[in-house]
């Protein structure tokens, strides 16, 4: 007769008696990658000691593009929320910063998150309107919407209007740490501001990530994939689907910001059409989730080092460079939907960062009862 | 008399914006697609008339119509052989790949064309005005585009509620499976959808290269406004993205009367203004 006790005989039973399946998210391996990326961290904290201020400069690039890719990750690929006009945010968290900075006389370092922040307010308030577009109609809404902050920017003449301006070196010569940094490794001003940005930058890239995989591992990351597949479905189990998507665009909103402020704190020279580009800010980031794979933390950190080398090598020719992303991006979706590290990684079943929840035995062989 | 005139150049100039709005409305109204490289679908177009009548010396008429053929492959095709594979319920997919298609466009012209304005030469065409009232002018060319406008919905009407393609459009718009069972090929009837999208751009590229001047980048932009005009109007009415395309227009004429820089601002924030009152738009199709 068989045993009604046996766990393997329902999952739902076993649970009830002591857990010997179970849902579990992290492998071994992704236990061994997190100690990786953190030695991978610790790495690029002390980089600067040693590496050169044109590398400093490149990773500032790559850190902000892996920050600004993440984002429009979290949003469109596992919010479901398509936008091509985050363009809007990192002008928006640029010109604060150069406002703050230039206008008030603040550290830049204050007004970073103030930078944010305004994003933020500027999101919460136009969201409520661009929800009421439908799927791809949000996206091309969400582009007027970056269009209009472009123009009233430019309207903007203590900040140069149409033509923009340059950061005086007063505005950033109070910046916290700055001398400290300078003694520390013996620099030139110019380039201790870039290893602090660089710093800014690693933290927030960093940040981001960490913030996305924990909400994408959270109740809240489950619910938002429901929400993706079927709103209808997800409200009738009671997920406010609303609100939840809503919180993510304003979050995201805030992040991107904080990333157009750092951006220009380096760039240290601002006008409207560079600040709300579409191209530097919504192509660049849209290759890079596409190349990576879209909802992977992975695929974007493959892209964007992709993207460098691409610059690296091809960025001379202009306008043959865009045209060949542009084409590497079509060919991809058309052949490799779901990125490089996405295909990889459902080949092999490797993940390093990773979100599905699988159920698990947690004790090889349940114990049964040996006969006395 | 001078507000006058600003409204009437508002409306005319609707009529072009109408004419950038048809073709997006198309292919949505069938399949659900957003065409981001709809803008520059539109330049490229422009490109190819105004290559037609430079380098081969055709004349505006002919160049217009071997375009309009030209454009219908290109967007029968670009179904065919690309957007069909990735078209489902992930709208993320092909919303990417007509992305990097406006990317690759652009480029692709600029490195042809190079960043110089150009414009079609229509003769004496776009210089001729007609006295409709004391001191109160209007272009012949910008009238006719209005014509056209409303004479490309007329066909577009008649296409949709009087043809088995019209109706296979609707059907397969309303549900693909059912029409297939219908013995309906969806496939086909979205290649038709984007083909004539494509042609009835390069009727909106002659009004707008008669009318202004058109370089690589500018296609971004006549998107944002063939999507304003579409949203204005209400969903699914073509009669209304004609009222979408002339609010936007006489906005923008007005927001340029009363400071030149602020043109295409006062248009995004009439979008804005209509998006808030009236969320289906001014003249929603009855259907919800």
């Amino acid at each position: 007769m068989p045993d009604v006790s046996d766990a393997s005989a329902s999952p739902r039973l076993a649970a009830m008696q002591g857990g010997a399946w179970q849902v579990t998210i992290g492998t071994r391996l992704s236990r061994a990658a997190a100690g990786i990326a953190v030695l991978v961290v610790a790495g690029l904290i002390a980089l600067p000691v040693v590496a050169s201020r044109g590398l400093i400069q490149d990773l500032i690039f790559v850190l902000t593009m892996l920050a600004l890719a993440q984002l429009w990750n979290a949003l469109a690929g596992w919010g479901g929320l398509i936008a091509v006009g985050q363009q809007a945010f990192v002008g928006l968290g640029a010109y604060v910063l150069f406002a703050c900075t230039v206008l008030a006389g603040l550290d830049p370092l204050l007004a970073i998150p103030l930078a944010g922040l305004f994003a933020g307010l500027i999101a919460a308030a136009i969201g409520p309107l661009l929800f009421r577009l439908e799927g791809p109609y949000f996206a091309i809404g969400s582009w007027v919407v970056a269009e209009v902050c472009r123009l009233l920017c430019a309207q903007f003449k203590p900040l140069g209007g149409g033509t923009g301006m340059s950061l005086p070196n007063a505005a950033t010569s109070n910046t916290a740490g700055l001398k400290w940094v300078q003694s520390l490794l013996d620099i030139r001003s110019a380039a201790a501001r870039d290893v602090i940005v660089y710093w800014l930058a690693l933290f927030v890239a960093i940040a981001v990530i960490v913030t996305i995989y924990l909400l994408v591992r959270s109740r809240l990351g489950l619910a938002l994939a429901a929400t993706r597949d079927s709103i209808a479905a997800s409200r009738s189990i009671g997920i406010r689907a609303g609100r939840i998507r809503y919180g993510l665009w304003v979050l995201c909103a805030f992040a991107t910001g904080i990333v157009g402020a750092i951006v220009y704190l380096q760039k240290a020279r601002i006008s409207p059409d560079a600040a709300f580009s579409v191209t530097d800010w919504t192509a660049y980031v849209l290759f890079i989730v596409v190349i990576g794979g879209v909802r992977t933390l992975e695929g974007p950190i493959i892209g964007v080092l992709l993207l460098w080398a691409l610059q690296y090598y091809l960025a001379q020719y202009g306008s043959l460079y865009l045209l060949v992303l542009g084409l590497i991006a079509i060919v991809m979706m058309l052949f490799v939907p779901r990125g490089l590290w996405g295909t990889f990684s459902e080949r092999s079943g490797i993940q390093l960062f990773p979100v599905r929840r699988l159920i698990k035995r947690a004790i090889e062989d349940p114990p049964r009862r040996s006969p006395p | 008399m001078e507000m006058i005139d600003t409204i009437l150049q508002g409306v005319l100039l609707g009529g072009v914006y109408a004419l950038f709005a048809l073709g997006l409305s198309l292919i949505f109204g069938v399949m659900r697609l957003v065409n981001l490289a709809h803008g520059d679908f539109i330049v490229l177009a422009a490109f190819m008339v105004l290559t037609a009548t430079t380098s081969a010396g055709l004349s505006l008429p002919v160049a217009t119509l071997l375009t309009v053929v030209a454009m219908f492959a290109t967007g029968f095709a670009l179904q065919r052989l690309v957007l069909q594979r990735v078209l489902g319920d992930d709208i993320l997919p092909p919303l990417l790949i007509t992305f990097g298609l406006s990317i690759a466009i652009q480029n692709g012209l600029l490195l042809t064309f190079g960043a110089d304005s150009r414009r079609l030469d229509a003769g004496s065409f776009e210089t001729r005005s007609i006295e409709v009232l004391q001191g109160l002018n209007i272009g012949l060319a910008p009238l006719s585009a209005l014509i056209v406008a409303v004479a490309a919905i007329l066909v577009l009407q008649i296409v949709f509620y009087r043809t088995s393609l019209g109706r296979a459009f609707r059907a397969t718009s309303d549900n693909p499976q059912i029409a297939q069972l219908m013995g309906i090929d969806h496939r086909n009837v979205y290649a038709v959808a984007v083909g004539l999208s494509l042609a009835v751009s390069v009727i909106a590229a002659v009004a707008l290269g008669i009318r202004a001047n058109f370089d690589p980048a500018i296609g971004p932009a006549r998107l944002l406004y063939a999507f304003e005009a579409v949203i204005i109007g209400g969903l699914g009415s073509l009669w209304g993205t004609l009222a979408g395309g002339v609010v936007l227009g006489v906005a923008q004429t007005l927001g340029a009367r009363v400071n030149p820089e602020w043109q295409i601002l006062a248009g995004h924030l009439a979008f804005l203004l209509v998006l808030f009152l009236r969320p289906r738009g001014l003249f929603p199709a009855r259907r919800p």
